[in-house]
């Protein structure tokens, strides 16, 4: 170990050549020793998380039938359900991903630029709220406009009906609702980050030559809270493409996510080619916005 | 259009840090506002923008009483010492905000723009972002986007405090420069920095711990200091303690002359000699003592002489065979510049 350090250091910290005609991160042939420690890193990767992708990648070119074709690939682009659930992933998580950075932006500049008792408290809190798991929100909205929840049971107690009018929780709308609820948070972090990095002089300055709030916001504050909206927002759409907790617990029969596709085909209908399928299209679309959400946040500086 | 505080008290918490401040500037008249930081001098600065309100007390631009309206409508130019330039806006853009805000016609605000940037000596650099500008030329934009929208009213709060001494005394040309092309704009001016404050300044007003402490032209407050903070905060002084004789002041031993009029014998008072009026040898008004610090300024030598107890400050010009660290030395001054102030802080 001793030795490896050692080699380690002296390959940092030999100097540059003179006249610069190496470039400083042209690293010398790796040895036999630096090759074996990194074996174990990269064998215990490629054993618990490489094999396996390998693997549903590789079912998902193996129909029931036998041998290797694109088949399932075939069946399941073909069927009216993929189309569907694809559609309303893609749907749900535009649209909350859109209400995520409304809601964010207008939350933060509120507890940024509006002096309230307890806006420290508030902004601890967010931060708490992003370690929560997402259906435990679901749990709270099923509490509130469940079937059963205390809306509903408000409104039967007080005018008899048979039924509340809360019936959304099972719609799209529910999952829209929850999902927006779990992850504005997401936007607001990186959103408080940079409002606290505004110069409240520039606010000032606007002020005093005479711009109202809105024409601040639109024209000083946004775009400074773009990059930051940016990231947030890439990173909300990813998380909502994968979002599986939250429509599980909404208990909404209609919505079906691409995850909740997988799940179906691989539980319930033991059609694991056709699993494979959807979670390679799912895993291509998560890992393609990924690659989007990273060449944003550079350039955010996050 | 002038500015005028009546009475003008700001607290938070019920901190006090602005103390019934009674002040007006005359229109087109250059108001320095002189203090050391916590004074309350840039507290009453953004009482006169609208950014901190008076827990009593009223502000008036002209005779509109204007302490209830918010920034945004008091129509008043203002630079800050950060500059606060909008970082994702080009100069020209920069310029043009306050012109937009105001619904200001779009060919108009295009040949105000140029007229602003003209004016600052930035004319050149309209299609630059700030960050491609070094500090000195962010203050002009700062100051063209401030006069763009032809205020009647310029609030400066430490505008020289973010530059380099060589670039500050440029800058402070510049600024006394765009005064006398604008004759009918009132300018309060905070600023910590005496030079500044004598420099520009029509009025000097001397704030200490949230008071108001002298208000007065640069010579008055320079010449003829109505107490101990201002001598000392303007210009430097020694400030030395005594005691009213008939014909005179005693200093501990030294009998010295000086105009005791409207003080009574036997009163404690303070002496107040400006060091660059101190002179090296006999005279009259002899001080005799102990040489304990000797600086070289180039053209001057600041000598520190210890004379009972005292500390005297002299400013001479550079001596060719100056005295030793130890010597006994004489000092002298002439009575008529010398100034009787009530006793404060020197008598302990």
């Amino acid at each position: 170990m001793t030795e490896a350090v050692r080699e380690v250091r002296a390959v940092r910290g030999r100097p540059g050549a003179p006249g610069g005609s190496r470039r400083p991160s042209t690293a010398p042939r790796p040895s036999a020793t630096r090759l074996l420690w990194a074996l174990p890193p990269v064998a215990l990767l490629a054993l618990v998380f490489l094999y396996p992708l390998a693997l549903v990648v590789q079912q998902s070119f193996q129909p029931d039938t036998g041998g290797t074709s694109v088949q399932p690939y075939a069946d399941v682009f073909a069927s009216e359900a993929f189309r569907e659930a694809l559609w309303t992933t893609v749907w749900l998580a535009l649209g909350s991903t859109a209400g995520c950075l409304v809601l964010g932006f207008a939350l933060a500049l509120v507890i940024a630029f509006v002096p309230f008792p307890g806006a420290r408290a508030v902004s601890r809190f967010i931060d708490v709220f992003l370690s929560f798991p997402s259906f435990l929100i679901t749990l709270a909205l099923l509490f509130i406009y469940g079937t059963v929840g205390m809306a509903n049971g408000l409104w039967t107690d007080v005018t008899g009906a048979a039924e509340g009018p809360f019936q959304f929780l099972t719609t799209p709308w529910g999952v829209l609702l929850a999902e927006i609820t779990y992850f504005t948070p997401f936007v607001m972090r990186p959103l408080l980050a940079a409002f606290s990095q505004l110069d409240t002089a520039q606010l000032e300055a606007a002020s005093s030559l005479g711009a109202r709030a809105p024409r601040i916001i639109r024209q000083v504050v946004l775009p400074e809270a773009l990059p930051a909206l940016a990231a947030g927002g890439s990173l909300v759409l990813v998380l909502c493409l994968n979002e599986f907790g939250i429509v599980l617990f909404t208990g909404a029969k209609g919505v079906t996510t691409l995850p909740m596709l997988v799940y179906g085909k691989a539980i319930l209908e033991s059609d694991y080619p056709g699993a494979c399928v959807v979670a390679v299209v799912n895993v291509l679309i998560s890992v393609g916005l990924y690659g989007l959400y990273r060449v944003v946040s550079r350039r955010a500086g996050a | 259009m002038g500015i005028r505080f009546d009475a003008v008290t700001v607290a938070y918490d019920g901190n006090v840090v602005l103390d019934a401040l009674d002040l007006t500037v005359a229109p087109g008249e250059v108001m320095a506002l002189l203090g050391p930081s916590g004074s309350g001098k840039t507290t009453a600065l953004r009482a006169v923008a609208g950014f901190v309100r008076p827990a009593s007390g009223r502000v008036f631009l002209g005779d509109r009483d204007v302490t209830d309206l918010p920034p945004h409508r008091r129509g008043i130019g203002m630079v800050v010492q950060q500059y606060a330039l909008f970082p994702h806006m080009r100069v020209e853009d920069n310029v043009a905000f306050g012109l937009k805000a105001r619904k200001v016609p779009r060919a108009e605000i295009r040949t105000r723009v140029a007229e602003a940037l003209e004016m600052t000596g930035m004319g050149a650099y309209a299609r630059r972002h700030p960050r491609e500008l070094s500090g000195g030329q962010q203050q002009r934009v700062a100051i063209a986007r401030a006069l763009a929208i032809r205020p009647d009213v310029l609030l400066l709060d430490e505008p020289l405090s973010a530059l380099d001494a060589q670039l500050r005394s440029g800058m402070l040309a510049e600024l006394a420069r765009l005064h006398r092309e604008l004759p009918d704009v009132s300018i309060l001016y905070v600023t910590h920095d005496q030079v500044e404050a004598l420099t520009l300044a029509d009025r000097i007003a001397v704030m200490d711990k949230a008071k108001l402490r002298a208000c007065g032209t640069p010579r008055e407050l320079y010449r003829a200091p109505t107490d101990e903070f201002t001598a000392s905060f303007v210009g430097g002084a020694n400030l030395l303690p005594v005691t009213v004789g008939a014909t005179g002041v005693r200093l501990g031993e030294a009998e010295l002359k000086a105009d005791t009029a409207g003080a009574a014998v036997g009163a404690r008072a303070t002496l107040c000699v400006r060091p660059h009026l101190v002179g090296l040898g006999e005279g009259p008004n002899r001080l005799t003592g102990t040489l304990s610090e000797i600086q070289w300024r180039g053209a001057t030598h600041r000598l520190y002489v210890e004379v009972d107890g005292h500390r005297v400050m002299a400013d001479l010009r550079e001596l060719r065979d100056p005295p030793g660290l130890g010597d006994e030395v004489t000092l002298h001054f002439a009575p008529d510049d010398a100034v009787l102030l009530p006793a404060g802080v020197g008598h302990d």
